[in-house]
Parts: C-alpha cells; structure tokens; sequence
C-alpha cells in the first residue's frame, strides 16, 4: 500500500504546485514555482469562490480554449507546455475532457528536461489508460530513460511501468527491468520489482522465468524493495500456495522481526512497526497455512506473538489485530490461537466504538464458518447489531446470518433480509426491478406451497410503499411485468400469484398510461374463463375488473363480462357480476367506493351498525324476533335435538372474521365487507349484554374500531408477557435452563423480545443447541427401554404388580415425557366396570391399552416397537375372548343384554371412546366408537342384527355436515350382515370448519318386507379432532414467529390446581396437548387440529391467574381451544 | 485492492481524484457526486465504511473535507481507514503546516 501513498503523492506536487515540496520521493524535486504557482493558484482560488455547477462549467470551459490554443501553437516552449499540463490534469481532474493535451503531454515526456518529463509522464499516467492507443508512442521513450544514467530518469520510467504500460510491449522492457533488480540502488529496486508486479497481474507468463529473482527481492537487505516483493507473492499465493510453502519461515523470519521492531523507525506509524507491512504478512500466512497442519504449526509462535504485540489501544493495531484473526481461522487451528482469537473478536464486537464494532461483526461472519459456537456467545449483540441505526451495521449484521441459515431459521432471516430490503430500497433503484423480478420467480416457482404470509406481505410493501416516485415506479414496473406475463396464451400460473396479479392490477395498472385498460380488461376476462382458475383466484379477478372499471368510463368487456356471468352457475360470480352491474350503473358512487391508491388508508367503520338501530326498533316493535347471534343458535339448535345443554355459551367463532375485516380491500372479500361485519358487531351487542362471561371475551371491537393494537401499545398487566416464551426458549440455545428462568426475570422487556429473536435465529446452531431437552428425552427412553425389558418377562400373573411398579417408576418422568396417566388409569375404570367377564384379564386388558400410548409418547424407538408388538400378541392370546366375542356367546347373551361389540385388537390398542349405543330398533342395534387415531378421528359404527335371519344390503349414509368432512365416501353398503351378528364399518372423519361442538347425522337403511330406515346422530366435539403436536423448543419457538393469528386470555386458577405444573397436565390430559417444556412460571404447549394445522400454546402464572396466549394459522382455532380451556380449568 | 482515492469538500466539489482503475470521464464525475451524498449522509456515530455499488467506501472527515477511499472487498477496511490519516499526516509533514490551511481553505 505504501506505493499508493507514493504514488498519490507524486501527484501532489503538480497539483499544489505554489508550494515549496522541500525533498520530492524519487528525488525529482517540486515543479517550478514562478509561473506555475500563479496560473494554477489562481485557477483553483478561482474555482473555489465560485458558488454554482455552472459557473464553475463556464470558467473550466474559458480555461480549456485558452489552453488549447497554447498548446497548440508552435511558438510554445516545453516550460509554458509544463505550466499548461498542471492545469489540463486539474481540469480533466474536474471532470471536464481535455483529449487534445494527451499528445502534448507524450511529447511533454520524450523531449522536456528532467522536471518537464516529470510532469508528462505524471500527465500521461493520469489521462491515459492501459489500452489507450498513444501509449504505445511512450514505449520508445521509457526504453531510453530505462537506459539512462541518470537514476531520476530511471525512476521514472519505472514509475509510469508500474503505472500503466501496455501488455503487448512488455518484452521491449522486460530485460531492462530486471536488470534493475541489482541495480545498487534500493529506490531502483524497488520501483522495478514493483514494474514487475504490475507486469505480473496483466501478463503472468511472461514473467515466470524471473520467479527466483523475485526470491532474491523477499531476501533482499532493503525493507522497501521486500515489501514490494510482497505484493507479486501474495497474488502468486493467492493462485498457487503449494508451490511457496518452503518460504513459510522466510515470511514468519520477516513478520518476527517487523513485530519485533527490527525495521528502521521510518517504517513505524504511531509507533506500530510497517502495520501495513504485518497485514501484508498475515494474509500470506493465512493463505500458506489454509489447510496444512505441518506449515500451519510454523506460524503459531508469531501470530502468538502479533497478537500480543497488537495490544496497544489504537486503530491500526485493531486492523493487525482482524487479520491476524483472519488467519489464525483460515490455517490449520489450534485450539489456545483460537480462545485468544475469539477474545479479541468478542472485544471488537462489544465495543462502542462502530468501527470496532463493523470490524468485530465482519470477523464473525468469517469465523462463523468455522465455529458456529461463536455466533451463538455473542447472540445479543448480534440482535442489537441487527436493529442498529446505522444501515451498515446492520448488513453486515445480515451477511452474518446469511453464513448461519439453515433449515431451521431460514424463514426468520429472509424475512429479516426483506425487511432491510424494504429500508433500504431508496438507495438502490435498480433493485425495484430485481425485486419484482425475485418475487415473480418466487411465486411462479414457488407457486401455491409458499407460505400464505409471502404473497400478503408482498402486497403490502407494493400498496404502503416507501417515499414518493418511487413507489409508483415500483408499481409501474410490477403492473408491466404482469401484463408481460399474461401475455402468454395459456401460461400456468399458481393460483397465488395469479390473485397477486390481479390485485396489483387491479390498484394499479392506470399508472401505465401507455396500456389501454381495455386491454387489461379482456386479458382478465379470458383469464376468468380458463379452467385452471379457481373460484377463489376468480374472486381476485372479479375484484380487480370493479376497481378497473371504476377508472374508465364506459367498457365493452366490463358490459360483457356482466352478461355473462348473471347467468354464471357459481353463486359467487353471479354475484360479483351483480355487483358490477349495479355499480357501473352509477359510477360517481363507485368511484368513491373504490377511490385510487387507498388500500392503506384507514377504514371508518361503523362497526356497531348503529346506523341499522332505527330500522332494528322497527321491525321489533312489528314483533320480529331478536337477532340471535350465530352461536347462539348452534347452540339452540343442539338443544333442540338432545335434550338439555348444560353447558356454558361457547365462544363464537365468527369473530375470525375481523382479521380478514381488517384488511378489508387487499382481499376480494373487501367488496362484500358489510355484510361479513356485519355479524361481527351482533356479536359484540351480545357481548355487551352478556355480562355474564366478560372474562372469557376476547374484546376486538370498540368504540374507536379494531382493539387489540391499541390494547398491546398500552401495555396492559394482565396481558401475558409477549415476550416470556421467547426467554424460555432462549434459555434453551446456551445456559442451562434453570439458571436462565433467573435472569429473565431481571430482563427488560425489550431484551426479551431480542432473546426470543436470538431463540429463533441460533435455531440448530452449535453442537450444544438443545442439550437439555435432548438430554431428557434420551434419559425417558433408556429408562423406558429397561422397564420394557422387564415387560417382557412378566408372566401375567406379575400382572397387577408391574402395573403398579410402572406407574410409580413413570411417575418422576411425568414432567419430561407427556404420559397421560390420569388418562389410562381413567380408561382403566371404565373398563373395569365394563369387561366384568374375566377378572385376571382386566389389568391385561389396561396394560395393553396403555403401554402402547406410554411408547407413543415417548419417542418411537424401533427396538421399542418391536417389543411393544411382542407384548401384545402375548396378551392378544388371553384377551381374544373379550374382544372378539364368539358369536355363540352372543347368543346367550343376546336376549337378557344388548350385544355390546367390541373393536378389533388392531384398533384396541388405540386410543378410544367406549362403545356407546347409537340407536336401536327391533331388527337392528347401531353401535359408536370412536378412535382417535393419529391423522383422523376414526368412527367405528357397529351394526348389530339382533333379528335371527340374515339382513341383506344394509346401507349406512352419513349425511353431509357442514363442519365435518368424511374421507372418501360418506356410505358403505353391508352386502349382508348374518343373524346376530355384528358387522362394522369405519369412517375418516376431519373437521373442516371450526365449532366446538357438531353434528354429524346418518342413516341406516335396509331391506326387509318394507324399506325400513334407522336414523341417527352422533355428536362430535372439537377435542375429537385435536392431536397432541411434539417438537422440540427451537421448533416451537419458530412456529410462534412464524404464526399471525393470536388470542390471549387470563384464566382464574382455582386453589387445587396452584401450580403451573398442574394446571398444563389438567391442559395436557383432557386437551391432548403436548407438553414442550415448562421453566420456571412458564410453559409451552402445542397441539395440532386435524389434519396438520397446528396451534401453540404459551402459559404462564402469575398471581393466581393462569395467563393463555395461543397463536395458530388459523384463527378460529384458537378461540375453540381457549373456549376448551376454560372449560377444562373450571371443572376441574 | 484500491480503485479510487478521493478529497471531496462538504459542497460536493472535487479537490483531488485519483483513480487506478480507468474510469470514464463522465462517469467519474457521477460517481464523485454519489459518493460525497453518501458520505455526507452519514453521523458522526455511524461506522466510517460504507457499502457502494461493488465496493466499499473508508471515508473520513477532516474539517469540511473528506478523504474517501474505494475499496474492493479483499482490502481490510481499519487498515485504509488509518491509510488515510498516514497520507493526511505524510502531507502535512511535506508541506510544513502549509498544508492544514490549504486543506481548510479547499
């Protein structure tokens, strides 16, 4: 580097010419002073005062012709010409060509005296470049001043070698310059071996032959012509370090002495011996040592001892102090560099100074690769780092979480990436088409299976924008490669991306004044009518047509689209078209509803319907009945078919609405809003006058609108710690979490919220990551594998004690493995009550419903299974009476009992309901069980024929329910069922729309002399379809970012179930939720609707109060299940 | 590897440009403009390198003057950001004091 200053410097002179330079470098001397200083003085002081662009233009331009007409005369001499180039090079400086002065300054170079050649090559060097076709005129120059006597001469002809020289007349030179390598003089080395460098970057080959000389030049006595010789071996290690690992200690000799400070004290600056020169060593070290343990251990002593030299508190030594860490990381480690290493980078990234601080995160970035443990010591700052004002710091702080993605936390740190993205989007222009571009290719790629989130958020960005222009260009561009896209006849796009299409266009395509709306109108047009398109995308579309169609005046295709689909078999588009129709009837209405660019504007909502009160008193008073809220009704409607409810009001579900409410016109359904409100504020009057359960309301609506922002800025105590469960699953990634659940309670809130981020960016981080609960589970399983041993073994006469052995030996882990005892002994008792036919068999009969579950949980072990399976074919022996009852038993019994049948063993082994009896009549009986098996509620419908002939083709049809889905179909046909014999058929049940409670209804249906029809009802509630959802902590700690939709509640404990602890088994064992982990007052939970939607449940006591907060993708979940726990938490 | 030296006023006029790379003239002005907006942009408190286009800037202050630095990514940034004061120091020694004036009066 010290050439650069070198070189800079020799420009200075020239520039700053009035001044007396005392000794110039290379000993050329300052320019003259008389005519020079005057000329050039006067023009900077002349520039300098003038205040705008244009003047300073005008004056450059004055300057230019007068110079042009000077150097152009004959009659000028080499002085003038001298004088005249100081002031071309300040003028081309400026920016302002000065072309016709190149050749004069050539000319300046081969004819002028010493001080005028000086100032031509210096020109020549400044205004020309490698490839310019006049320096091919200088060759013949520098060849003389090569052969000079003069060593000026010679140094300047190096100089201009070294600065620029063109490739194809290096061999015209080539033996002149390393002749110089032994010129007696240093200064003359040295500008050659740095001629050579330069020779060696454009033309490698060329200089191969000299490679050993180069060797001479490391060794050579002069600190300067070795450090120049530095630059042509880093780059030559760079391309080739094999090939110069035998002058590994030549390098370390050197990087000794200068640390030692054996360099002449020239060499010092704030007294650190050639700091550039250590840089240059280290990164050669680090180059050699990279991978070679053997070359690697000749350089531990030094770096040792430049770490230790590098001490001293000053900004030079922290730059030696980078690259020594650089490289003891990039070479062979050894494990005392490392801990010194990690020090130092931990001192940089804690300082407060930002230099230090940008230097600390850019030496993570590089040693993450190595040792990911680093990142995570220095999480915290790492997160601070993130939310730096300085926009710097915090790329830097990106790239760093770049290095560090993995599958686990790639989501969060994408979307950390878009965020700053979003920030910084005002600097770059050019990434507004880049950016559309990646989420074009994204969507299309990606298409329906990229997370809901991405294409909202997408929108958003586009609608909320960032700052003026440009936005709209940002839009416009979006717009334009959408209708570049449709374009194409026939292209498949996912469903996704064709509804964010039709979004954007519809917001924004009459930003592009050049497209015809028209044009865009039937290109969605022809969309709608292609198949691929779903009802949903169809929404989009329609939507995006109305607000096009609000912008222009009159329009064929809209007049067309209507026509046809009024007439449309979809209820919804007919409806749309409806819609469409009567707004373009009055336009001046329609363009108020649908106004330009206001996606983001704030909605007045008048969310109680206060406006419908007169109409509402009306009807009452002409004696309409009360508006019953949705649940309201189920819930009669329920009590209409059974008996009595005794249960409380459920919490409507309805309320899900508001969240798409709220972003009322980025979605199709903005057209409809009113009516979907509209339920919403009933809800709310219900509330409001129901004062009986205002605890367990969650309040969405008031006064000023939509609550719960509002409610979070206030900070409300009771609200549950946002931030605990981060903390708690912090706690997991480094210390212990015993010791964590301390400190978090000394934390701020806003270093809770940078521990729940740090949670989810170390995700699967390091090798200690999770050791405490993996250390738990592989203790529950080990323990659990003796004990099946032990199983094994046991004759069935050892039943009874083993049972009770295994409860009390499982009865310690009960914190750590989700068992549901309760739960088996539960099922136990009704079992006992039931299968009174074979005593000795009964503990059989529980063990072998419980066992099963007990592995379940605890982690499924292929040895484990085996031996499960063992057991039961021991037990299936005695137990196959009960199960599968003889028919002639049922004979016997049939008369005095009802037959009650019983599963078969593969489903025995399952959770079940018990057998319940569903209905009956003379012939038939119908019988219920319901399993829960992992992926589906399976019904297990018994049909007994209770008649003594055979019934043929009995037909058993569920009929469709709007909250249920049944897999494949929703009939089976009994070819026959025999006379007093059970046959059973089971059903897949899902629940596809959320309700605490349902009903699926059926029939069964046979032929005998009349068409006899039995029908019946079976009762299904939302825990039926809930499964418990194991993860690990990090696991769960990701999904909690990642999930939108959130309800919080805070639920009285009642004395019995004082502890935290206690309260999650009451959760775990009647809501089948799973038990992640609990520290401290804290403890995670989650569970999983069928089929996969999961919902996550953080908990947390405080005073008394269990505090709730679910979040989970769907937002009806969580209101059901908070409804569930409520229940659970008040009955027991 | 350094592309660019530079000595910009807080006006946005250019004192002294060198480049080691060619640069079209047109562009070198374009560039000198952005560069000086994106060092003037900065407080006192943010880090003295900064991220343009494919290379980093070492910038640092001195009076209404900056001395900015382009840089490509293989150079250490603490490194040239001492550089400067070095080349600042080496003027002021070549010059006697003279030199603290003419930067001032730059």
């Amino acid at each position: 580097m010290s050439d650069v200053v070198e070189q800079t410097l020799s420009v200075l002179p020239g520039l700053l010419g009035q001044h007396d330079p005392g000794a110039g470098p290379g000993g050329a001397g300052g320019p003259g002073r008389v005519s020079a200083t005057s000329r050039l003085g006067s023009l900077i002081r002349s520039i300098t005062a003038l205040t705008s662009k244009h003047e300073e233009e005008k004056l450059i331009q004055q300057e230019l012709t007068s110079l042009k007409a000077t150097v152009s005369a004959p009659t000028t001499t080499l002085r003038l010409m001298k004088e005249c180039m100081v002031r071309l090079i300040y003028c081309e400086m400026l920016g302002y060509e000065s072309s016709f002065g190149y050749i004069h300054a050539i000319k300046l170079a081969q004819q002028g005296n010493l001080l005028e050649k000086r100032v031509g090559y210096l020109a020549v060097s400044l205004f020309l470049h490698e490839n310019h076709e006049l320096l091919l005129l200088l060759v013949n120059t520098v060849v003389k001043d090569l052969q000079s006597t003069n060593l000026v001469e010679v140094c300047m002809a190096l100089t201009i070698v070294s600065q620029i020289f063109p490739r194809e007349m290096i061999p015209a030179v080539l033996p002149l310059i390393e002749d110089k390598l032994q010129h007696s003089k240093e200064i003359i080395r040295r500008k050659a071996v740095q001629a050579l460098y330069k020779f060696y970057l454009i033309a490698p080959n060329q200089v191969q032959h000299i490679h050993d000389k180069f060797r001479k030049a490391l060794c050579d006595r002069d600190a300067g012509v070795m450090a120049a010789s530095l630059h042509i071996y880093l780059q030559m290690i760079k391309e080739n370090s094999s090939g110069y690992k035998d002058l590994t200690g030549s390098f370390v000799t050197i990087l000794k002495q200068v640390v030692g400070g054996k360099l002449p004290i020239d060499f010092n600056y704030h007294s650190v011996p050639a700091p550039w020169l250590q840089i240059q060593l280290l990164r050669i070290l680090g180059l050699l040592g990279k991978d070679d343990p053997r070359t690697s251990e000749l350089m531990y002593d030094v770096l040792d001892e430049s770490l230790r030299r590098a001490e001293i508190n000053h900004n030079i030594t922290y730059a030696i102090l980078f690259e020594c860490v650089h490289t003891i990381y990039t070479i062979h480690p050894k494990s005392e560099l490392l801990e010194k290493a990690a020090k130092c980078i931990g001192k940089f990234v804690l300082s407060p100074k930002i230099n230090l601080k940008y230097l600390g995160l850019k030496a993570l970035t590089y040693v993450i690769q190595q040792d990911p443990n680093l990142a995570l010591q220095h999480q915290m700052t790492i997160i601070e780092c993130l939310d730096h004002p300085d926009p710097i710091i915090k790329r830097e702080t990106l790239e760093l979480l770049y290095r560090i993605t993995n599958g686990q936390n790639v989501i969060v740190i994408v979307q950390k990436m878009l965020d700053y993205l979003k920030e910084s989007k005002e600097e770059y222009t050019i990434i507004n088409l880049w950016f559309i571009q990646t989420m074009n290719s994204v969507f299309s790629v990606g298409g329906d299976v990229v997370h809901p989130d991405i294409p909202n958020n997408f929108l958003r960005l586009l609608a909320e924008g960032f700052d003026g222009k440009e936005d709209d260009q940002l839009r416009k561009y979006a717009v334009q490669s959408y209708l570049a896209l449709l374009e194409e006849e026939d292209a498949l796009y996912p469903q996704k991306f064709f509804q964010v299409m039709s979004w954007v266009l519809g917001e924004y395509s009459s930003l592009v004044t050049d497209v015809d709306p028209e044009v865009i109108l039937t290109k969605l047009h022809s969309l709608l009518k292609k198949t691929f398109v779903t009802s949903e995308t169809k929404a989009w579309i329609m939507a995006a047509v109305t607000k096009i169609a609000s912008c222009t005046s009159c329009s064929k295709t809209v007049d067309k689209l209507i026509q046809e689909f009024s007439n449309s078999l979809d209820a919804y588009m007919r409806q749309y078209a409806f819609e469409l129709k009567h707004l373009c009837e009055d336009k001046a209405l329609m363009r108020n509803l649908l106004p330009f660019d206001a996606s983001c504007n704030d909605m007045v909502v008048d969310a109680s319907l206060s406006f419908l009160d007169g109409f509402v008193a009306e009807r009452l008073s002409h004696g309409a009945a009360p508006y019953k809220p949705h649940h309201q009704r189920q819930e009669e409607k329920l009590s209409q078919e059974k008996a009595l409810n005794f249960e409380p009001y459920g919490l409507s579900f309805a309320s899900s609405v508001s969240s798409s409410g709220v972003t009322g016109r980025q979605s199709p359904t903005g057209l409809s809003f009113g009516s979907d409100t509209s339920g919403n504020s009933a809800e709310t009057g219900h509330k409001e006058t129901n004062t009986l359960k205002l605890e367990g309301v969650r309040k969405l609506w008031g006064k000023e609108g939509y609550l719960p922002k509002k409610e979070n800025k206030a900070g409300n105590e009771n609200e549950p710690q946002t931030v605990s469960c981060g903390s708690l699953l912090a706690g997991q990634v480094g210390d212990p979490p015993a010791s964590q659940s301390d400190q978090v309670a000394s934390l701020s809130e806003e270093d809770k919220e940078k521990q729940q981020l740090a949670s989810t960016l170390f995700i699967g981080l390091g090798s200690n990551a999770g050791v405490s609960l993996m250390g738990k589970a592989d203790t529950a399983t080990q323990k659990f594998k003796r004990k099946s041993k032990i199983n094994e073994t046991q004759n069935s006469e050892e039943a009874s004690d083993f049972q009770n052995s295994a409860v009390s030996d499982f009865g310690p882990l009960l914190d750590t493995v989700p068992i549901n005892m309760d739960d088996c002994e539960g099922n136990t008792h009704t079992r006992l009550r039931k299968a009174s036919l074979c005593s000795s068999d009964i503990v059989e009969d529980s063990l072998a419903f419980e066992t099963p579950q007990l592995l379940k949980k605890s982690g499924l072990d292929d040895r484990l299974s085996d031996s499960r399976l063992s057991q039961l074919s021991l037990f299936a022996d005695s137990n196959i009476e009960i199960f599968q009852p003889s028919p002639s038993a049922q004979c016997e019994s049939a008369n005095k009992t009802p037959l009650v049948p019983s599963l078969p063993e593969e489903l025995e082994e399952l959770t079940h309901s018990e057998v319940v009896e569903l209905c009956q009549s003379d012939a038939l009986a119908l019988y219920l069980c319901k399993v829960w098996t992992d992926d589906s509620l399976l019904l297990t419908v018994f049909v007994s024929n209770k008649t003594t002939s055979a019934l043929n083709a009995v037909n058993l049809v569920f009929e469709e329910a709007e909250h249920f889905q049944i897999l494949e179909s929703p009939t089976y046909q009994f070819p026959v069922i025999e006379a007093q014999n059970v046959e059973r058929c089971q059903k897949c049940v899902w629940m596809n729309k959320i309700c605490t409670q349902g009903i699926l209804s059926g029939s069964v249906n046979y032929q005998s002399e009349m068409e006899t029809r039995l029908e019946f009802s079976i009762t299904l509630s939302l825990l039926d379809f809930i499964r418990p959802m194991e993860m690990t902590t990090e696991d769960f700690g990701r999904l909690w970012l990642s999930l939108s939709n959130d309800v919080k509640q805070n639920i009285k404990m009642s004395s019995s179930q004082g502890s935290l602890s206690a309260a999650l088994n009451t959760l775990q064992q009647k809501l089948k939720l799973c038990i992640i982990d609990i520290i401290g007052n804290e403890g995670i939970l989650a569970c999983q609707l069928l089929p996969s939607v999961p919902c996550l449940l953080h908990c947390r006591t405080h005073s008394g109060m269990l505090a709730l907060w679910f979040r989970s993708p769907c937002s009806a979940l969580p209101d059901g299940l908070l409804y569930q726990c409520q229940k659970v938490m008040e009955e027991s | 590897m350094i592309k660019f030296f530079l000595m910009v006023n807080k006006q946005g006029q250019t004192r002294l440009s060198r480049y080691y790379e060619h640069v079209e003239i047109n562009k070198r002005t374009m560039l000198e403009a952005e560069v000086i907006k994106n060092c003037l942009s900065r407080s006192k408190d943010q880090c003295s390198f900064i991220e343009y286009k494919d290379f980093k800037l070492v910038y640092r202050q001195y009076a209404a003057l900056f001395v900015v630095v382009g840089i490509n990514e293989t150079e250490n940034e603490m490194a040239v950001y001492e550089l400067i004061h070095n080349f600042v120091e080496v003027l002021d020694k070549y010059f006697s004091r003279v030199v603290s004036e003419t930067l001032t009066l730059l």
